[in-house]
């Protein structure tokens, strides 16, 4: 056992002497209080320290004792619906074992529960050859999740003891390799360190979202990875939770990172009792939050993404397709600066250690989709999609720039959208995806051969609004000539008629690809026999009186599938409809 | 010198004759022993006087302690420094309502001495998170510009935005007067002042005598002549108070912070006098996480009565908003009231400038059973149609209010009497039942056809609506 002695407290750093053997990143216990926290530097026998808990009261002379280890999770059935702080304690179980309503310091609780009985089946026999990353048994974790027991990385043998079918807990050994490899139904993985797979595959599936403006104008797929950055009050908290509710995938994992605590309790509160609407039980019950609000320790933030990445790994590692939402990468970049700040290192760009790059990279590259180990492949994926709080709303910054070099879509949100009340407040001029190409074939095979057609034109007329408005800024409206007008009149029916959404409203929080596909249609459809009647000489005016505008505008919020009924007929009927209005 | 250290008169303490070096607001003690991090000292002044300090860092045998009252006077063979065993504390009690106390938390109003109920650490514990209770309800300050547009809810944590010469300080006292939550459970106010003149400080003291707020407010007072390092202490001891009050006496508090920039120039004199590596504009990079330890003290708890509402005041250099101070401020409360200058040269008291301001919890406090049912949609309605109106007014500069339709004519001058009486009520306070009144008042000047977001509570709200059918039939 390695044990030291503190010599220095500075905050959330401390720093050991006598810690002889102990290897970077491991965990110890500092002084008597037994903080948790974690080597970060090493200097001779001296090692330097991040503490995950607030270390007020401590000494010098204290001791320090090593776990010999680096900070790791324990992963097995129990994750989902649970509730854990930045290092996988679990919230509830500390407020109950402490008996307080505030977070105690030097609390040791275990993350999974080692006392609840689960109904494990083994899908293997004795005499099978195994190899990391096969299943050996399945344990329904949740209503509509099967946890999938797995051989951890590193092992493989030949079967010598099966348990029988049975309720166990989570400590059983289910598995016996080679006489002497005990395998258990859970298992611990270091967080820094990515779970291995056999082979990333390309992405090309659509991470679908429910929000016209992502899921239509910037998709990104299953897999991939994307920034939303916002200033403050655009929605980026509500962006992240809606797409927590309405993302097309098996596992959510939610990481409240430096965020707001009535923010945390609102998910608390609502993710239990909303229902997922793909299969009908409750969202929680595939959902794992990790919550360290914005006043918990530091350190425990800067560990709280990777804590949440890691158990997204663990489920993608069973053939999931999990999403991970963190809110707000920008508090982890800031936990490593302040944490950089103790330590005295030379300082990047605005205070920023000038690792922060690599950190992002690294973080980001743990995303993707993967054939996972195993003789038998399972393919599962990690989306990412983390919010930025950019200073002052301004886009240059450091976290912004950074991440932007590593993701694959940027998801603005504008400022001006919000105080218009614009939701979702996404800006479709500065916003981008580089997932285009890869999920184009999907949706050309599953929504409609012209798809990709459609989204470029309408993402055209919306470009040469922005261009015109310009013009009417300058000269006012009348000076354009009508067939710009009806490109104003028609770009902003694709603003309100589809780019708004209500994430409120019962039919419009989600809109399947089709739906937003044939709204689109149906806009163009609209301006093609609108431009050609006017080339007849008819007024703009009597074009925008037609009864079919109006009913564009309801059809959002029509039960999707009679909205694209109805939307089919419309498109068919259009231009015989305008083609019958009058020159008057 | 001699490194010894003498055993000074208590038995129970050892003090320190050791100081090796001192700087700006920072002592270095030299060969201590058992000194713990966020310690409280007595520092023992050549003269005899006494200050207090607090431990910023352990190094081997030696300490920096970080001096509340200043450091001068303080010299490097006499000065004794005596370590006093325990973080920052303060003396709580119910009996705290009513007195004037000094940044520290020690009465300066010359009444009797509070007899403690509880001595309580004030840096406190993050509330967990599991443990929090959606906030629900709503609080009236009686200015129709926050209950009406922005409602306060309790639990929630609203800061004013102000700029320098700015009302904010009358904003504040006007809140303190008027503010009252529905339902007469127990309220009160803790007000933690920072960094105020004494101008400032002889203005709330009059404020709350003339009107009888005294009572129920507990005032900590940290003028702008006092010790830096003091300010630091005053936001934290004041929650620890509140939070005492709301979560163990069940009374519904509201904490108003005035004002957090001296705060925060406060925290950057004395990151500078440690030499840390500066963040954006000179303030260090924990300032996030230091002010989000003060702003998330505002909450409910599962199972207990009382809340802890937040109404700190800052202002904003330069009228910046993307100034450090204001940009993390928004990012960590639940939303922000702006003050516009424009507004207060126009003579508008309260100056709010509605457009900018947001409170993202007023869902949660608003409508039928703790406001009115019609609460969300006028103040949708009235929003829309202050934002049209303004738009206008940039619009008439170009083109002359000739040019105008008669009901866009009317949006602009919607937009003056918006101003003009909802905004400006002046000094008097106003029920949430006055603000929806006048609110409702006003928008009977524009179109019945033009008030789509609250067609459905035309007939029962609407000044004139019940005429017009008399009228008609």
């Amino acid at each position: 056992m390695i044990l030291g002695t503190l010599s220095k407290i500075t905050g959330p750093v401390v720093v050991a002497d006598g810690m002889i053997g102990i290897k970077m990143y491991d965990v110890v216990r500092v002084g008597a209080a037994g903080l948790m926290g974690e080597v970060i530097r090493l200097e001779g026998t001296h090692a330097t320290i991040q503490v995950y808990e607030d270390t007020s009261g401590l000494k010098v002379g204290e001791p320090v004792e090593s776990t010999e280890g680096p900070l790791k999770l324990e992963l097995g059935p129990g994750l989902l619906s649970s509730i854990y702080d930045g290092i996988q304690r679990p919230l509830p179980v500390i407020a109950s074992q402490t008996g307080s309503d505030f977070i105690a310091r030097g609390t040791t609780v275990s993350a999974l529960d080692h006392e609840k009985l689960w109904e494990y089946t083994p899908v293997i026999e004795v005499g099978q050859e195994l190899v990391e990353g096969d299943v050996v048994g399945t344990v329904p974790e949740s209503p509509t999740v099967l946890h999938k027991v797995m051989v951890p990385p590193g092992i493989k043998g030949k079967v010598t003891n099966v348990i029988a079918p049975g309720s166990y807990t989570v400590d059983a050994v289910v598995a016996v390799l080679d006489g002497d490899k005990e395998i258990r139904m859970s298992q611990w993985w270091p967080v820094r360190q990515g779970r291995p797979y056999a082979r990333k595959l390309d992405p090309t599936t659509p991470f679908l979202t429910g929000m016209r403006i992502l899921d239509t104008f910037f998709p990104i797929a299953l897999g991939g990875n994307a920034i939303i950055p916002g200033g403050f009050g655009t929605g980026k908290t509500v962006t992240q939770q809606s797409l927590a509710k309405w993302a097309d995938v098996d596992i959510i994992v939610y990481v409240g990172c430096g965020e707001r605590g009535n923010e945390m309790t609102e998910v608390l509160k609502e993710f239990p009792e909303l229902e997922d609407p793909r299969t009908g039980s409750k969202l929680m019950d595939r959902t794992v939050l990790v919550a360290n609000t914005s006043n918990m320790p530091v350190a425990a933030r800067e560990a709280s993404i990777y804590t949440g990445v890691t158990l997204a790994e663990f489920y993608r590692d069973m053939g999931y397709n999990v999403a991970m939402m963190a809110d707000s990468t920008s508090r982890w970049g800031e936990a490593l600066r302040e944490v950089s700040g103790r330590l005295e290192e030379m300082p990047g760009e605005e205070g920023y250690p000038a690792y922060l790059a690599t950190r992002l990279a690294a973080f980001y590259e743990r995303s993707g989709r993967c054939a996972s180990l195993g003789a038998e492949e399972r393919v599962g994926s990690v989306t990412m999609v983390g919010a930025v709080s950019p200073p002052g709303g301004d886009m240059s910054e450091p976290m912004t720039q950074n991440s932007l070099r590593v993701t694959g879509a940027f998801w603005a949100l504008d400022t001006s959208l919000a105080h218009r009340r614009h939701f979702p407040a996404i800006s479709w001029t500065k916003s981008y995806t580089l997932f285009l190409g890869q999920v184009r074939p999907w949706f050309e095979e599953e929504v409609a051969q012209d798809w990709a057609d459609v989204r470029e034109r309408a993402m055209f007329l919306l470009q040469k609004e922005t261009e015109l408005q310009e013009i009417v800024q300058l000269v006012g409206p009348d000076a354009l000539p009508e067939t710009e007008k009806i490109i104003l009149e028609v770009a902003r029916m694709l603003r309100e008629d589809f780019l708004q959404q209500f994430a409120f409203d019962a039919v419009d929080a989600y809109c399947p690809p089709k739906k937003a596909y044939w709204l689109l249609r149906s806009i163009l459809a609209f301006y093609d026999a609108a431009t050609q009647a006017m080339s007849r000489g008819v007024s703009l005016r009597q074009i925008m009186q037609l009864p079919m505008r109006e009913e564009i505008a309801t059809l959002k919020t029509t039960d999707h599938e009679r909205a694209i009924t109805r939307m089919q007929e419309m498109v068919a009927q259009i231009s015989d409809e305008i083609a019958g209005i009058e020159v008057m | 010198m001699t490194p010894e250290a003498t055993l000074g008169q208590s038995l129970l303490s050892v003090e320190y004759q050791t100081v090796s070096y001192v700087t700006g607001p920072l002592v270095f003690v030299e060969n201590v022993h058992d000194v713990s991090y966020n310690e409280m000292v007595a520092i023992i002044m050549p003269d005899g006087g006494e200050r207090s300090g607090q431990v910023l860092e352990v190094s081997g045998d030696m300490a920096v302690i970080q001096v509340f009252e200043g450091t001068q006077g303080i010299d490097i063979d006499t000065t004794r420094i005596r370590f006093l065993e325990e973080v920052a504390k303060v003396d709580v009690s119910p009996d705290l309502l009513g007195r004037i106390l000094a940044g520290t938390g020690k009465p300066i109003d010359g009444g009797a001495p509070i007899i403690p109920e509880k001595r309580l650490d004030i840096t406190g514990s993050p509330i967990n998170p599991y443990c929090r209770e959606q906030p629900a309800d709503f609080i009236e300050t009686g200015i129709s510009a926050i209950d009406g547009l922005n409602t306060l809810v309790r639990g929630q944590k609203l800061p004013i935005f102000s700029g320098s010469g700015l009302p904010a300080n009358d904003l504040a006292a006007q809140i303190i007067r008027q503010a009252r939550v529905n339902s007469g459970e127990e309220f009160a106010i803790v007000f933690g002042a920072m960094g105020i003149t004494h101008r400032e400080a002889a203005y709330f003291m009059q404020q709350f005598e003339s009107t009888g707020a005294l009572e129920r407010v507990v005032f900590f007072m940290n003028l702008a002549d006092d010790p830096t390092v003091e300010r630091l202490l005053t936001p934290k001891v004041a929650l620890t108070v509140a939070e005492y009050l709301a979560f163990e006496k069940d009374m519904q508090v509201l904490v108003v912070l005035s004002d957090m920039t001296n705060y925060c120039e406060a925290l950057r004199e004395v990151s500078t006098a440690r030499e840390e590596v500066p963040g954006r504009r000179g303030y260090p990079g924990y300032m996030y996480t230091d002010l989000s330890t003060i702003y998330e003290r505002a909450g409910r708890i599962k199972g207990r009565k009382g809340s802890v509402t937040q109404l700190p005041i800052l202002t904003m250099p330069d009228d910046d908003i993307t100034h450090p101070i204001p940009d993390l401020t928004g990012y960590i409360t639940e939303g922000q009231i702006v003050l516009s200058r424009h507004l207060h040269r126009r003579g508008v008291y309260p100056p709010i400038d509605v457009l900018p301001c947001l409170s993202r919890l007023m869902n949660l406090g608003i409508g039928e059973g703790k406001t009115r049912e019609d609460h969300r949609a006028v103040a949708n309605q009235l929003y829309a149609a202050y934002a049209q109106g303004r738009d206008l007014r940039r619009l008439v500069a170009i083109v002359g209010e000739e040019a105008l339709s008669d009901t866009d004519r009317r949006y602009l001058h919607f937009a003056d009497d918006f101003e003009k009486h909802i905004i400006g009520q002046g000094n008097a306070g106003r029920s949430i039942e006055d603000t929806l009144r006048v609110a409702w008042e006003l928008m009977s000047e524009l179109p019945m056809g033009e008030l789509k977001r609250v067609r459905d509570f035309i007939d029962k709200y609407h000044p004139t609506a019940g005429e017009n059918a008399t009228a008609k039939a």
